[in-house]
């Protein structure tokens, strides 16, 4: 351990890259958020038409690997003339490969709502629509906060491989540094490091969010 | 259509993807090995190895949760040579991804095991085993049948991050298809298609020989809590 | 045909078994109807099919003159003038008693917010409950979800109620409290069709009670009528084992 030494500077460089983590990691999860919750509805509630489809989406993105779909969006699609961006490649791989996932916990969730839920709310006079919006999504919300919590962890350490197509977030920008001066180990110790905290910070707020939405007789029972 | 086409034409290549994927299989083996081995450690660590150990444990499997994947290639991989040992690629990322899965793995065999009653534990003592022999005979078989949908989940999730050893010059797969774009490039679609397919190949059958075994090694009355398996 | 509701000859039918083989009767405006017979015997049904909540293969429900059955009908809007009330509760979990009687007026009819907490606050005191309006479901005891789920079905104004064994999932001592509610309710004059076991209730309250066994109509009348002298052996037996099985009359 004679040849380590510590160099402060690249520390703002690696916050640099460490804001365009979040960025992805927030913008990915959104995006499946949106999506997740149109496939989980399409599979739950669609006719064949709709929710075969979606099982095939599902499977499709749930069942490859994450580096394969990031290079069919970064490399692949201009075959097709789409030509997007490394920064919106990342993105929209990254995002439509949550979204299988969260459908899934959303599907979960969903189906763990208890039947006479939909029951109460259609006597009442409420469409399907209506009786999803504001009876049964509200309650699979809160009961799928467990597993998408580690899905949004996931996602956060997931986001690195976006410096395979040359992005500089925590992880590409640690290789830029570490590539230049060769010190590696140091470099990629204070990433590692750097990783920690956010997913402790990340996991710790969603904590905080399940404790504030927690509704009594809404719990997760073997869904986690 | 023209991607068919192209689909066709990427065939000529097949041989080579699924050769080079034998090398994804391999790390997949090793880093299974290595992830039950130490996964099953720490889990027994955790659940018995009292304070200081158990916590040692705790700590082990949240950074090892905590840290992505890639980083842990590059620290195993670059690390080393960094202080003049020369590591190969293959066995960098066994180490590195095999690490990280037996953080996963000790979190579901814990599951498991401490979702045996302690009776069982009692019993066998009352017989005159000793600890270790009451593991070994009567905890661990029964929690390695409860850990296994667990188990299959982990499985499925490593298999794809088998690619992942790509960025550290393994040769597998995903390193080969770019390769087969750097020549083609208009071939990149269909080649990436390809790999995916191969890996819903692995993926899907592996799922389906992990339920076979959970079928064939199921005993009666025995599940997780909160599973809705039928007793009979 | 000025009776409120008209059921005729509603049949239904789940897969080999005809759960209803041509039900066929009428509730007069503030009205008091019973329903009693053993179960299995297709009366949640009866009751699902006359909001549609489950859909009858043939026959029609008229309310107020406006035909349910109708494709033509908004059921929507009919559900809304249609209070049901479940056997076990079936609140929104993941609102408040208050949430859980505002959220048909305003979602439903539009009203606006604080219109509707004003009517929610006004039912749950008609059920008792004002002071448990923040309580969530599941820190309210099963009489008092069931009371909540009356005041939720009241908030919507409707001209009929269907209670399908209200009762029948709560423990002994907080039957009386749901009771006294609904006996409230039909001494108020609202129009009520409910299936019980509770036959003092029904004795007390019913201006009709009706005796169904195997999806058919066996035999209706006043209570004084069918409780003394029923004309048909299957009522006598079923009324002597409820009697036993449920011990006296309550
Ligand atoms: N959704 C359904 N699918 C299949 N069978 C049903 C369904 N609902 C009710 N049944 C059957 O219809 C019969 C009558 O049920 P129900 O109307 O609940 O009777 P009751 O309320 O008088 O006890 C029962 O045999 C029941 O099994
Ligand atoms: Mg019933």
């Amino acid at each position: 351990m004679t040849t380590f030494y510590f160099e402060w500077w690249f520390l703002p460089k690696l916050a640099q890259g460490l804001v365009l983590t979040v960025e992805i990691t927030a913008a990915c999860i959104a995006f499946g958020f949106v999506l997740g919750v149109l496939l989980a509805l399409g599979r739950v509630y669609g006719p064949k038409l709709i929710s075969i489809p979606c099982s095939i989406y599902i499977h499709f993105f749930r069942g490859t690997p994450l580096l394969t779909q990031l290079f069919i969006v970064y490399f692949g699609l201009p075959n097709w003339g789409i030509h997007l961006s490394a920064f919106t490649s990342g993105i929209l791989a990254l995002g439509l490969n949550t979204a299988a996932y969260q459908a899934e916990y959303f599907r979960g969730a969903i189906q763990a709502v208890k039947g006479g839920q939909m029951l109460a709310a259609r006597s009442l006079g409420m469409s399907r629509i209506q009786a999803i919006r504001y009876v049964i999504l509200p309650q699979a919300f809160r009961i799928v906060i467990p597993s998408w919590s580690n899905e949004l962890i996931l996602m956060l350490k997931y986001s690195s491989i976006v410096f395979s197509i040359s992005l500089l977030d925590l992880m590409g920008m640690g290789k830029r540094i570490a590539a230049r001066y060769f010190n590696y180990f140091e470099v990629f110790i204070v990433v590692a490091l750097f990783y920690l905290v956010l997913v402790f910070l990340l996991s710790q707020s969603l904590r905080w969010l399940e404790r504030r939405v927690r509704v009594p007789g809404l719990g997760a029972p073997g869904l986690r | 259509m023209e991607f068919f086409r192209q689909l066709w034409e990427v065939g000529r290549y097949l041989p080579m993807l699924l050769r080079a994927s034998t090398v994804n299989l391999e790390l997949l083996g090793a880093l299974l090995v290595i992830g039950f081995l130490i996964g099953t450690l720490v889990a027994l660590l955790q659940v018995y190895g009292g304070r200081f150990l158990g916590t040692v444990a705790y700590i082990y499997e949240w950074v090892f949760r905590s840290v992505p994947a890639l980083v842990l290639l590059f620290l195993f991989y670059f690390g080393p040579s960094e202080f003049g040992w020369y590591i190969s690629p293959f066995l960098a990322a066994s180490l590195a991804l095999g690490l990280r899965s037996s953080a996963y793995q000790s979190q579901i065999f814990r599951g498991a095991i401490q979702a045996i009653p302690t009776g069982q534990m009692l019993a066998a003592r009352a017989l005159g085993m000793s600890r270790v022999q009451a593991l070994l005979h009567v905890i661990l078989p029964q929690a390695f049948r409860l850990a296994i949908p667990g188990w299959s989940n982990e499985f499925s999730s490593v298999v794809k991050d088998t690619t992942l050893a790509y960025v550290v010059t393994l040769n597998e797969i995903m390193r080969y298809a770019k390769i087969i774009m750097d020549r083609r490039y208009d071939l990149a679609m269909a080649t990436f298609i390809m790999v995916a397919l191969i890996f819903l190949f692995f993926t899907y059958s592996g799922n389906w020989l992990l339920g076979q075994m959970e079928r064939r090694f199921r005993i009666p009355g025995l599940q997780m809590p909160g599973a809705s398996g039928t007793v009979l | 045909m000025n009776a409120l509701l008209v059921v005729e000859d509603v049949h239904k039918r789940y897969g080999k078994e005809e759960v209803l083989k041509g039900v066929s009767f009428q509730v007069e405006k503030g009205e008091t109807k019973v329903i009693i017979g053993p179960s299995g015997t297709g009366k949640s049904t009866l009751l699902r099919c006359i909001n549609r909540l489950t859909e009858p293969d043939r026959g029609r429900v008229w309310l107020d003159g406006v035909e349910v059955t109708s494709p033509k009908t908004n059921i929507n809007r009919i559900r809304a003038q249609i209070g049901f009330v479940f056997q076990d509760f079936n609140l929104f979990t993941h609102l408040t008693a208050l949430d859980n009687v505002r959220l048909g007026p305003m979602r439903v009819k539009g009203m606006k917010k604080d219109e509707a907490t004003r009517l929610a606050q006004e039912e749950l005191a008609r059920v008792g409950l004002a002071d448990k309006a923040d309580a969530y479901p599941a820190e309210l005891s099963g009489g008092q979800q069931q009371r909540v789920s009356i005041a939720r079905a009241l908030a919507m104004n409707p001209k009929l109620i269907l209670f399908d064994e209200p009762t029948s999932a709560l423990d002994p001592e907080l039957i009386g409290e749901v009771l006294q509610v609904m006996i409230k309710l039909a001494q108020e004059g609202m129009t009520m069709v409910v299936v019980t076991h509770e036959m003092g209730f029904a004795r007390s309250v019913a201006d009709e009670i009706i005796f169904m066994e195997k999806g058919v109509i066996v035999e209706q009348g006043p209570p004084a009528q069918l409780f003394s002298s029923p004309k048909h052996p299957r009522t006598a037996e079923f009324l002597r084992k409820i009697t036993e099985l449920y011990g006296g009359e309550g």
